[in-house]
């Protein structure tokens, strides 16, 4: 394999981490309380190496690929898109840590957001 | 180098594909996650087990669908001839499909039963999800690199 395979495999593998954690703050904050005790150690883990791997990466991928530069647009768009779904996800950590799920439902819906449109970002490549 | 030289007419069939594949792991990870948990937590037993048969029935069965539906909607836009990747993918999806079922099965076997605490079936259950999981993790491996 190449590097540029290598890549582009830890790249997706660290997204699938990423939705895995996703979907498991999903039944977290929609679940009772057998799921919050059951998913928050696990849902945490995989929202942040799953996001760490995903931009460590994807920036990588944009550095070793010649036709890609980190100024892209889409690259630009899916960096901003990264940061929202991470500042999201972060308020949501906070929330699950304190036991405070007031906001949780607005949180888990940002990052979902912002995942979906990375996903399409990733896909289109609008620019590329 | 198939994410950069790909058609754009794949684009949405590729956007399918992956969404439900993300959808099918990520909904394994919580029904190995609970069903884990189910096997700690004597008290929680019951309520875990139920929700693991629910994360099968409503969100590991509909990503495998949506998955596979991107798959065929790929094929039919172009053909991909038949590299070993592609043979991957489809005894990944199709062999899965079984397990799914079976786990499904289980769980509800699991959900049914899980009043004493959980038993035989549910770790039955988080053994089938972390199979598949495994053999996923091969597809996406086999979905990236593409051996010829």
């Amino acid at each position: 394999m190449s590097l540029y395979e290598w890549l582009l495999f830890l790249h997706v593998l660290a997204a699938f981490l990423l939705v895995a954690g996703l979907t498991a703050c999903g039944v977290l904050v929609l679940g009772g309380d057998a799921a919050r005790r059951a998913l928050s150690a696990p849902a945490l883990a995989l929202w942040n190496v799953g996001g760490l791997g995903v931009l460590a990466l994807g920036i990588w991928l944009a550095l070793e690929v010649d036709s890609y530069e980190l100024w892209d647009g889409w690259i630009i768009a899916a960096i901003v898109l990264w940061l929202v779904a991470s500042g999201a996800g972060g308020q949501l950590q906070r929330a699950i840590r304190e036991g405070t799920f007031d906001r949780a439902g607005v949180q888990l819906a940002v990052m979902s957001l912002a995942t979906l449109a990375l996903l399409i970002d990733m896909v289109f490549k609008p620019g590329a | 180098m198939f994410a950069i030289v790909r058609p754009d007419g794949w684009d949405l069939p590729l956007l399918v594909h992956v969404a439900g594949a993300m959808l099918l792991v990520g909904a394994l990870v919580v029904v190995v996650a609970v069903t884990a948990a189910a096997m700690r937590r004597g008290d929680d037993a019951a309520v875990l087990t139920r929700l693991a048969f629910r994360g099968l029935l409503i969100g590991v069965l509909p990503g495998y669908v949506v998955m596979r539906g991107g798959a065929e909607w790929i094929a039919s836009e172009e053909s991909v001839g038949d590299p070993a990747w592609v043979g991957i993918g489809y005894s990944t999806a199709d062999g899965g499909l079984l397990l799914i079922l079976v786990a499904t099965g289980l769980a509800w076997r699991a959900s049914r039963r899980s009043a004493g605490g959980a038993g035989g079936s549910a770790r039955a259950v988080m053994a089938l999800s972390a199979l598949l999981i495994v053999a996923y993790g091969v597809a996406i491996w086999a979905m990236t690199a593409k051996p010829s």
